[in-house]
């Protein structure tokens, strides 16, 4: 019991992780999200929240709840991922005002861009919580 | 309490602090990067046809990069006409454009225009009065910017003519220029002989452009 809390705690962890890069490159950085990215926070914010919670006062339900987040959030993350990489035709998005979703303009730590990052937290969080769930199944 | 409470606790400390800590550093970096960029340059922060009020020989210049359709800028306003007024003899401030939203740069013009009619100030005043009534974000009403122009005492139609011409057009990239060359970012940003504010607020500019007076004055 005590090793399957760790890894709820570790989701949760990413997930606060996530949630602070994603404010303070907002926030501190000034940069505007662009429309993706703010589908993705939709996802993410949550977790940071109820995962919290559920780790707080040890609830399992709270991974539950969690899931349909994670996966919302993998399916946009892995668009965008998709999208920035070029995989698929930007010319099926009409132009809107606004930030552009494809144009990346920023990385860190040497190319890694954001909607990598984001992609791979909610595939950690999601594969975190399925161990969780099934190791804690009665 | 027990330890995975506790464990939740401390973990969320260390993101906060983690996370304030970023942003002190962060805004730092920024304004020492902006702060030397100024201080390299000094001499564009105030070109030939920027508007100035106040004494032209004051010690103490503001320079205020501002925006006509900005609220902030708007009610920015008489503080630094009050900052004028308690030091008459040794503050002057200097105005320079960042049309920022859209619209704006009109506006400017119309300003620009205004200064040849020598009704600088006071169209700027009534543009600014008038500003939620014409400066609706995304959808600006210039029309109804212009009669507040009018109602200054402008010319309009001279002005609307003088507006266009070239002169006015190379005023405004000039200044979209050296904002950019001076990475600003927001209106209104202030420079008190050269200094920024350490942090956006009424009451640092009012300490920064006391710290200047009192410097001029020794």
């Amino acid at each position: 019991m005590k090793r399957s809390w760790g890894l709820l705690l570790i989701a949760w962890v990413i997930a606060v992780a996530a949630t602070a890069g994603a404010l303070f490159i907002g926030e501190v950085m000034g940069m505007t999200p662009c429309l993706l990215c703010w589908y993705q926070r939709i996802c993410m914010f949550p977790m940071a929240i109820v995962l919290g919670i559920a780790c707080y006062s040890e609830d399992r339900r709270g991974a539950i709840y969690a899931l349909p987040l994670a996966m919302g959030g993998i399916a946009l993350a892995g668009y965008h991922t998709l999208l920035v990489a070029g995989l698929i035709p930007r010319a099926w998005i009409p132009c809107t005002a606004g930030v552009s979703c494809a144009d990346q303009k920023l990385d860190i730590f040497n190319g890694i861009q954001i909607p990598w990052l984001s992609l791979a937290a909610f595939s950690l969080i999601l594969s975190l919580l399925t161990i969780y769930l099934r190791k804690t199944a009665k | 309490m027990n330890s995975k409470k506790l464990t939740v606790a401390i973990l969320l400390g260390i993101v906060l602090i983690a996370f304030l800590f970023g942003m002190y550093n962060y805004q730092r970096r920024v304004q020492s990067s902006q702060e030397q960029r100024v201080t390299l340059q000094k001499g564009l922060l105030v070109r030939m046809h920027s508007p100035v009020f106040g004494p032209t020989n004051a010690p103490v210049t503001i320079v205020e990069f501002f925006d006509p359709a900005c609220e902030t800028c708007r009610a920015f306003y008489p503080i630094v006409k009050d900052l004028l007024r308690k030091y008459p003899n040794d503050v002057r401030l200097v105005l320079r454009y960042a049309p920022f939203h859209p619209g704006s740069d009109q506006v400017a013009k119309l300003l620009e225009a205004a200064k040849r009619q020598d009704k600088y100030w006071p169209v700027l005043e009534m543009v600014l009065a008038e500003q939620p009534n014409w400066a609706d974000h995304g959808t600006p009403n210039l029309e109804l910017a212009y009669k507040a122009a009018e109602k200054a005492g402008l010319n309009l139609k001279q002005a609307l003519v003088d507006a266009a011409t070239l002169a006015v057009d190379a005023v405004l990239k000039q200044d979209i220029e050296d904002l950019t060359s001076f990475e600003v970012t927001k209106t209104p940003t202030f420079f008190v002989n050269g200094r920024g504010l350490p942090s956006f607020g009424p009451d640092q500019l009012a300490t920064l452009v006391a710290e200047e007076v009192a410097k001029a004055k020794k």
